[in-house]
């Protein structure tokens, strides 16, 4: 069997040290992504969050599904949240969030099948996709076919809000940066009842760690809510399964009932319930 | 009001038909097709990345009376310049009776944005009389079923699923696959990395993403609205074979086995040539093929968020329910004052 030599136990202390005492966000500098043809950091692929974010992006104890009848099957996993400490609501707005999960079955956007937002649609429980050009790089998501187009060169102001608001994007070193305004305000962070305004401005830095991981970062901003701006991280993995892709969830199709059943014709009413014959 | 925007329309019909004079003929001339040679991603893909508009007035099928195959230049101008006229007319309050739009909105998009001048009077090249083949015996059978399914069904505005797909943002019908323009947001953006070209379609901000690799269709079982699609470069040109639809969508009557091969070829710095042929026996009793060439045009492509915004939906059924309330308290009211 093969022994180590003392070079080899010499670096893999001096590694571990550096592991130990160096926060998350820069043991990425000790990974070199490989390069896309213009000499990019190469993050083409399929990805996806595995966290419980999708359900409260602060940490929260597991609980019982908002629906009765699914019981188990769609309960709250507990989670230990991607938010750096508490989001720094302000006192109104919190009483807002408290509001929006109490009645989150009638309010949630994701429940209508509405375009996610950001950085919602990142860590929703679905593959997403990074088609990665040198003029845009695009973000291709499961849920509702939301798009997100990342401006790396031309760089504009959102020329309107939008639901997945208007993304300019720039490298630093080993990160890809993406500056995102323009929100229409209308999307939430997750099924909890946490949300924003349309001042809300994110700026996300995602980092190669290893070759199947991004390191997730993003600061939130939006005066009109917060107190301050406030941060969020977590890992994005690749989806290695063999043949894996996005597929369609059309969405829309499976609210229609949900949003409009209660516009159906009624049947008509026979003669001895007093409707009107023909 | 009115007045001062017919005087602004007049100008773009103008400005756009002085464009229209210099407008280079797209996808007619199979010989300069092939004199043009894409240049080259760096994985080595004939490159088709850009922001490129399907956007035409040219009909599917051939209009009924027009035998020939391809208009001269310059009728092929007028029928340009008379659709332009048609659709600017909608932008005149009261001139038609649809207004679920405000036509001055958008009313004129098809003809301020870029246009491949088309020569062709149908985008059905094959069969060469350039309209739909005739329908195979099941075809005709399934067109019956469908029909009665849909009555029995009740009228269109009595459930929200009873109203078309466009109407309910879920697929276009002309949208596809394949991909064909209709009267607005025709853009699409096409982005290629290794393995992969991706094609966004800024109609409800549709994506394909398609795989070059040579991997299986999705299982038989799988049935998508846009299908499972493939593609393998042959040359010059993307072949990309889509399968697996479903039969809630029918493009033009076909089945779910209806099996699609789209080509896509740049025949010019500003140009790609956009083929595709429907096989579906189950349907029609040949294949068919038609063509529309996709000229470059300008971004950003906006989010098109359909489903969010769709008052027009919410708005249809809510009307029609009150109509039949209203009625009903009319023919009440007859009743009781006899």
């Amino acid at each position: 069997m093969h022994r180590r030599g003392w070079l080899d136990r010499a670096v893999m202390l001096s590694v571990g040290l550096t592991l130990a005492v160096t926060p998350i966000a820069s043991q990425s500098r000790t990974y070199r992504a490989p390069r896309t043809a213009d000499g990019k950091p190469n993050f083409n692929g399929i990805w996806q969050a595995l966290n419980e974010a999708h359900w409260d992006i602060e940490s929260h104890a597991a609980a019982p599904s908002p629906v009765l009848e699914l019981g188990a099957a769609h309960a709250v996993p507990g989670g230990l949240g991607i938010v750096d400490g508490t989001i720094p609501y302000k006192p109104e707005a919190l009483t807002k969030k408290r509001e929006n999960h109490a009645n989150r079955l009638k309010l949630d956007p994701e429940i209508k099948c509405y375009l996610p937002g950001v950085p919602r649609a990142n860590y929703m429980p679905y593959p997403f996709q990074i088609i990665q050009g040198s003029e845009y790089i695009m973000m291709l998501y499961t849920f509702a076919g939301a798009v997100r187009t990342v401006y790396m060169d031309n760089h504009k102001d959102a020329p309107a809000d939008s639901w997945m608001g208007w993304s300019n994007g720039h490298w630093e070193g080993e990160t890809l940066v993406v500056d995102t305004k323009g929100f229409n305000g209308q999307t939430w962070f997750d099924r909890a009842g946490n949300f924003h305004s349309d001042a809300l401005h994110v700026v996300e830095r995602y980092t190669a760690t290893s070759p199947d991981h991004l390191l997730y970062e993003a600061t939130l901003e939006d005066p009109n809510v917060f107190t301050r701006p406030w941060k969020i991280s977590m890992l994005l993995y690749r989806r290695l399964d063999k043949n894996t892709q996005i597929m369609e969830f059309r969405c829309v199709e499976f609210v229609e009932e949900l949003m409009y059943g209660h516009l159906r014709k009624p049947p008509p009413r026979s003669p001895s319930e007093g409707g009107v014959t023909r | 009001m009115s007045q001062r925007f017919r005087a602004g329309s007049g100008f773009v019909i103008a400005a756009m038909l002085s464009g229209l004079a210099t407008m280079s003929v797209a996808g007619q001339s199979r010989a300069t097709a092939k004199a043009y040679t894409a240049p080259r991603t760096p994985d080595g893909q004939p490159d088709l990345q850009g922001i490129w508009t399907n956007n035409t007035f040219t009909p599917l099928e051939r209009p009924k009376g027009v035998t020939k195959e391809f208009y001269t230049r310059e009728e092929a101008l007028e029928v340009i310049k008379r659709a332009t006229l048609v659709e600017s007319e909608q932008t005149e309050p009261g001139t038609v009776a649809d207004v679920h739009y405000d036509f001055t909105q958008f009313g004129l998009d098809r003809s301020q944005e870029t246009m491949a001048l088309n020569l062709r009077t149908s985008l059905i090249v094959d069969p060469p009389a350039g309209r739909l083949p005739p329908l195979s015996v099941e075809g005709q059978r399934r067109a019956a079923d469908r029909a009665a399914a849909r009555k029995a069904r009740g009228g269109t505005h009595d459930a929200v699923q009873n109203e078309p797909l466009g109407a309910r943002c879920i697929l276009m019908d002309r949208n596809g696959p394949p991909m064909l323009a209709g009267a607005y947001n025709n853009g699409y953006q096409i982005m290629q990395a290794p393995g992969y070209v991706m094609i966004l379609t800024e109609m409800l901000h549709d994506a394909r993403i398609i795989p070059l690799d040579g991997r299986p269709h999705l299982p038989a079982n799988v049935r998508q609205w846009t299908g499972s699609y493939r593609g393998r470069w042959e040359g010059q040109t993307l072949v990309v074979e889509t399968t697996n639809l479903t039969d809630k969508f029918a493009f033009q009557g076909a089945s779910e086995n209806m099996r699609l091969i789209e080509r896509f070829t740049r025949t010019a710095e500003d140009t790609i040539l956009y083929r595709f042929t429907v096989e579906d026996p189950a349907t029609w009793t040949s294949p068919w093929s038609a063509e529309v060439p996709w000229k470059r045009t300008t971004g950003p492509i906006f989010e098109h968020a359909c489903h969010e915004g769709n008052y027009g939906l919410y708005n249809t059924l809510a009307g029609a329910r009150a109509e039949e309330k209203k009625a009903a308290g009319e023919a009440e009211k007859k009743e009781t004052s006899k």
